[in-house]
């Protein structure tokens, strides 16, 4: 009874598979709108290869990598980086298992199981743990009618440990002591999946607010009550629509999301805002502790640095330091060449990120040249 | 099939009595209007006050006065029908609410990005700050990726409901329909993780060239039909099921054997229930992401090859950009999400369709 | 002979396929158990990272189960009811299309009904929480003060509005199968609408219905992004429906997944495990309850 309409449907199903099948494309056409920093800088230093890399990991350093991405495949024709934001674990296991040709990771390898199971899969030489990207994590919070708030290690600690519950606690009082604060409770919104976020927060709390801070620090939250939230945009998303939220995110989501951030008290005893300058001058204040090639690097997040914006994390490129495939080794030097040149960091600063301090990007640099 | 209800009853004495005291036609309507005054007053008088409270009250307020008046007027078992009816069509406007509320939501938010270049590009190349960028991929990642999963799962599915129904005996069929049904509560995720260790870490390595793993689609095909699996089984097994028994007789009567019997009366007969449940099956493969990203690894560039290299897909496309920091990502994610549920719904009409073509019964 | 041959080896196949994933369970999951410092079936958190590593399925497995039982509540009614409106009720054209609706919700994607729900449907059934709790607030399960909104109301009603389509779809096409022999003679005997369908159709889809409860409780049971969205992935075992809390082995699975180490994976798929001792407890019960009545389903082989 339905042959006109099936046969009608079948048409358009039809004639929609060979219109997709027809002309789908990979934006290969260098563009020049909206691309900003891509198209800058001078080509002839980019070292160029053919071929598919394949890689993912860090979520915190997707934006960057999508960018780096395309900055390089625009340059070099016949390229192609494949960076899917999954998870820092996820890359890391990928990597292991031989399906990614680097990972990202918000953390180093720990040494033991991880390391062991990396240099298997790099034929028995060590794995790397190269820094590429830094970037601050903002406390962000929606308050009506408070603008600069600012705040202590300890204050934070103790938001987040659920001690300090309105936003006119004495505490906070103490921190701005010129702002009028409601007494709104405080939603204290946290990660609900495990997170390298986590992880680089609850570090720094642990190291700065030892006495309120008991849970250590974790991928996973450990801390009583708040909301837990998927990924750093339910994070972000939360705060935005909860009048009286707190929650700590990279900055790039506070910024999409176009959240207050609170300024941050850093070792020197002043408060800091977030900006890329303020978190770069913590992570040049942070030690390589990496031997040789690999760069690992700890950060001193009660930095005396004046101006220093102190809750930053560092993300790495985790590579095989030999026995990379041959077909993808000139791609894998080419790529990661270009992220740690002056040009490659160059573009982090817009997307809500902080270069590296110019030492360790030229001891990245070298160490890249290294890779076989 | 629809069968009008008649007008009872029985025991009648005389032709006097043949003529049963109804609710008039308008009663309906009346008791609605009854039943909203009636809860807005009582709503108000509380104090507790919101229109959406008055809304449930007044609806719970007209199930019982319909009952009520038509208990008086009609008697106790009309009165149930008449509740019965209101509940019925009351359900139906229940579910229609969230249904028309992610409608919307999908249609709003989708729209903004529903222009060519979404349809033709992908999204390699596409920076944080670029507006543009678009499914490709992913739309040739899930038509191809469920394209194989049904093409393992619907011969597999169908065939293992025809012997569980039309063979199986005793034990061993028991068995099989019991695990059918604990696969079905198998999290996505688990047969992600199933399919990565037994194709990606052991098969792809054999035949790779590098010796390498390597992420596919065929692999997430091969989880997507795991996934399936079960649902395809269990709503065939039903359907074979109600293929009466009569059916079934008069076809062995006129000396045709059973296998025949079985591919031109019983599964021709179960097609439509049949289709129903194999879309059923490909709408909830479409629309997963763990398996995808386990095995197929994601991508941002098209990549037709269903056996080598990395492969997107829609679902997995929407979960991806639901969670970028950029603002044009989440407008992606709609349209992506509008983009599937659109292409699964015309899967489905046209097998609905052609599975109507060729039926028996009915 | 050869199609009976055919059938089954697919039958077998599906039988081996399951073997090999519950062999692949066990043998990813008990390395993993063996070092758990804590019961892995009483201990509520979930930390695999470190030395000591402690974690268990107390607080997910309960979750995974009261908010799979609160989906089904609300949803088999109301999905029973839209299948006889469809099959019995509205006019024959009306019905094709509305069926369609209805399929339409089947094809929304889990991840969009979890963003549907943690956007947009949270804002209600926040409104609906506060007003529950100030009216209801003395029974137990309403008691909480809040935050509302992340809740295991929130999680079990977008999961039931998942499993509707499931359940409906096939009761419905279980409902159109009844013999109008069946129907008719109901009808004859003097039935009201609704005798008619308590005594010829509902009887006569039993099993049907059953079945499509079971593949609904599959997917409640094992749905994952939307949970982990929805929920507020809080790891204990009470029947706070309105407050922060809810998780479940599925959701559990999605939110620690992405940053697991060889061992958290292996941990994951442990609970993975339970969740599929789970189904198999459920079914059995389900079981039980269908053998006893199948003697009264008519026709079948």
């Amino acid at each position: 009874m339905n042959f006109k309409r099936h046969g009608l449907i079948a048409g358009i199903a039809l004639t929609a598979t060979l219109a997709l099948a027809a002309c789908g494309s990979d934006n290969n056409e260098p563009t020049t709108s909206a691309s900003g920093g891509a198209s800058g800088g001078t080509g002839s230093d980019v070292a160029c290869a053919s071929g598919t890399l394949t890689s993912q990991g860090s979520s915190a350093q997707g934006n960057a990598m999508a960018e780096w991405a395309k900055a390089y495949q625009q340059k070099c024709s016949g390229a192609q980086v494949n960076y899917q934001a999954t998870a820092s674990g996820a890359g890391i296991t990928a990597f292991q298992g031989g399906t990614a040709d680097f990972a990202g990771s918000d953390s180093s390898l720990k040494a033991g199981d991880e390391q062991t199971k990396a240099a298997a899969r790099c034929g028995g030489a060590p794995a790397l743990n190269l820094p590429m990207v830094t970037g601050p994590i903002a406390i962000a919070y929606n308050l009506d009618g408070v603008k600069d708030l600012q705040l202590k290690p300890e204050t934070i600690a103790k938001i987040f440990a659920g001690t300090v519950k309105t936003w006119d606690d004495a505490a906070i009082k103490a921190d701005n002591p010129s702002a009028t604060l409601p007494s709104t409770a405080i939603l204290a919104v946290h990660r609900g999946d495990s997170s390298g976020t986590t992880e680089n927060f609850t570090n720094y709390l642990t190291q700065t607010a030892p006495s309120v801070w008991t849970f250590g620090k974790d991928k996973v939250w450990k801390a009583p009550g708040g909301s837990g939230e998927q990924k750093s945009d339910g994070v972000a998303g939360a705060i935005k629509k909860t009048a009286g939220a707190i929650g700590y995110v990279e900055w790039s989501f506070a910024k999409t999301n176009a959240l207050a951030t609170a300024k941050v008290g850093n070792g020197a005893g002043e408060f800091t805002a977030l900006t890329g300058e303020a978190a770069g001058k913590t992570i040049a204040g942070a030690k390589v502790t990496g031997t040789g090639d690999d760069l690992a690097m700890t950060i001193d997040y009660s930095t005396k640095e004046a101006g220093a914006y102190p809750i930053v994390l560092v993300t790495y490129e985790i590579v095989c330091s030999k026995g990379n495939a041959a077909d993808k080794l000139a791609l894998l030097k080419g790529f990661l060449g270009f992220t740690s040149s002056k040009d490659g960091q160059a573009q982090l600063d817009k997307l809500g990120y902080a270069p590296l301090p110019e030492t360790v990007r030229a001891k990245v640099e070298a160490s890249v040249k290294n890779l076989a | 099939m629809a069968v009008e209800t008649p007008v009872r009853s029985l025991g009648v004495q005389d032709a006097s009595q043949l003529k049963v005291k109804t609710l008039p036609n308008w009663s309906p309507w009346a008791v609605a209007v009854a039943a909203i005054v009636l809860s807005y007053v009582l709503i108000n008088l509380t104090g507790a006050g919101g229109t959406v409270l008055t809304g449930v009250v007044a609806a719970a307020l007209f199930v019982i006065l319909m009952g009520v008046a038509a208990a008086v007027v009609e008697g106790g078992r009309s009165a149930r029908n008449r509740m019965a009816t209101v509940l019925i069509y009351g359900a139906f406007i229940l579910a229609l609410l969230p249904l028309v509320s992610v409608v919307w939501t999908l249609v709003t938010k989708g729209s903004d990005r529903l222009d060519g270049n979404f349809f033709n590009t992908s999204m390699n190349n596409i920076g944080p700050f670029d507006s543009n960028g678009g499914a490709y991929h992913a739309i040739i990642g899930t038509i191809e990726q469920a394209g194989i999963a049904t093409l393992i799962t619907v011969p597999l599915g169908i065939l293992g409901a025809v012997y569980i129904v039309e063979y199986g005996r005793g034990f061993f069929a028991n068995v099989i329909r019991f695990f059918v049904d604990v696969m079905t509560g198998i999290p996505s995720i688990v047969a992600g993780l199933f399919i990565l260790s037994f194709w990606v870490f052991t098969i792809t390595p054999l035949y790779s060239s590098d010796g390498f793993a390597h992420y596919s689609g065929f692999a997430a095909g091969l989880s997507l039909s795991v996934l399936m699996l079960p649902t395809v089984v269990r709503s065939s097994e039903e359907m074979l099921r109600l293929v009466p028994t009569a059916l079934r007789e008069g076809s062995y009567a006129l000396g045709v054997p059973k296998w025949k019997t079985i591919i031109s009366i019983v599964l021709p007969t179960a097609g439509p229930g049949i289709v129903t449940g194999v879309m059923l099956a490909v709408a909830r493969a479409c629309g997963e992401t763990a398996p995808v990203l386990l095995v197929a690894g994601g991508a941002s560039a098209i990549n037709f090859n269903l056996f080598d290299g990395n492969q997107s897909s829609l679902s997995l496309f929407v979960y991806q950009q639901a969670g970028v920091a950029s603002e044009f990502a989440p407008g992606r994610a709609w349209t992506a999400a509008l983009t599937l549920v659109v292409l699964v719904l015309v899967l489905t009409v046209a097998a609905k369709l052609l599975a109507r073509r060729n039926k028996l019964a009915r | 002979m050869l199609f009976r041959g055919t059938a089954t080896a697919a039958g077998s196949m599906v039988l081996v396929i399951i073997a090999a994933i519950a062999i692949f369970l066990l043998v990813k999951a008990i390395p993993a158990i063996n070092k758990d410092t804590e019961n892995f079936l009483t201990y509520k958190d979930w930390f695999t990272d470190g030395d000591q590593p402690k974690f268990g399925v107390a607080a997910t497995a309960f979750g995974t189960v009261l908010t799979a039982v609160i989906a089904l509540l609300l949803a088999v009614p109301v999905a029973l009811g839209i299948a006889l409106c469809l099959s019995h009720y509205a006019h024959r054209r009306v019905a094709t299309t509305l069926s369609f609706i209805i399929d339409l919700l089947a094809a929304v994607p889990s991840v969009v009904f979890g963003l549907w729900g943690r956007d947009y449907f949270y804002e209600p059934i926040a409104n609906f929480s506060k007003w529950l709790h100030d009216v209801a607030g003395w029974i137990p399960i309403f008691g909480s003060n809040g935050p509302y909104g992340k809740s295991v109301l929130l999680g079990s009603v977008v999961l039931g509005i998942m499993i509707l389509p499931i359940v409906t779809s096939l009761s419905r096409e279980v409902f159109l199968q009844t013999p109008p022999e069946n129907q008719e003679a109901a009808l004859a005997l003097g039935s009201t609408k609704w005798e008619m369908i308590r005594t010829a159709v509902i009887p006569y889809g039993r099993a049907g219905i059953i079945a499509s409860v079971m593949l609904g409780l599959g997917r409640a049971l094992g749905e994952t992004i939307a949970l982990a969205l929805t929920l507020g992935s809080v790891f204990a075992v009470n029947f706070d429906l309105l407050g922060p809390g809810g998780v479940t082995i599925a959701s559990n699975i999605a939110s620690r997944f992405g940053e697991a180490n060889e061992f958290g994976r292996s941990a994951l798929i442990a609970s993975g495990l339970v969740l599929f001792a789970i189904t198999l407890v459920v079914n059995m019960a389900a079981r039980a309850i269908v053998y006893r009545r199948r003697e009264f389903v008519g026709g079948s082989a």
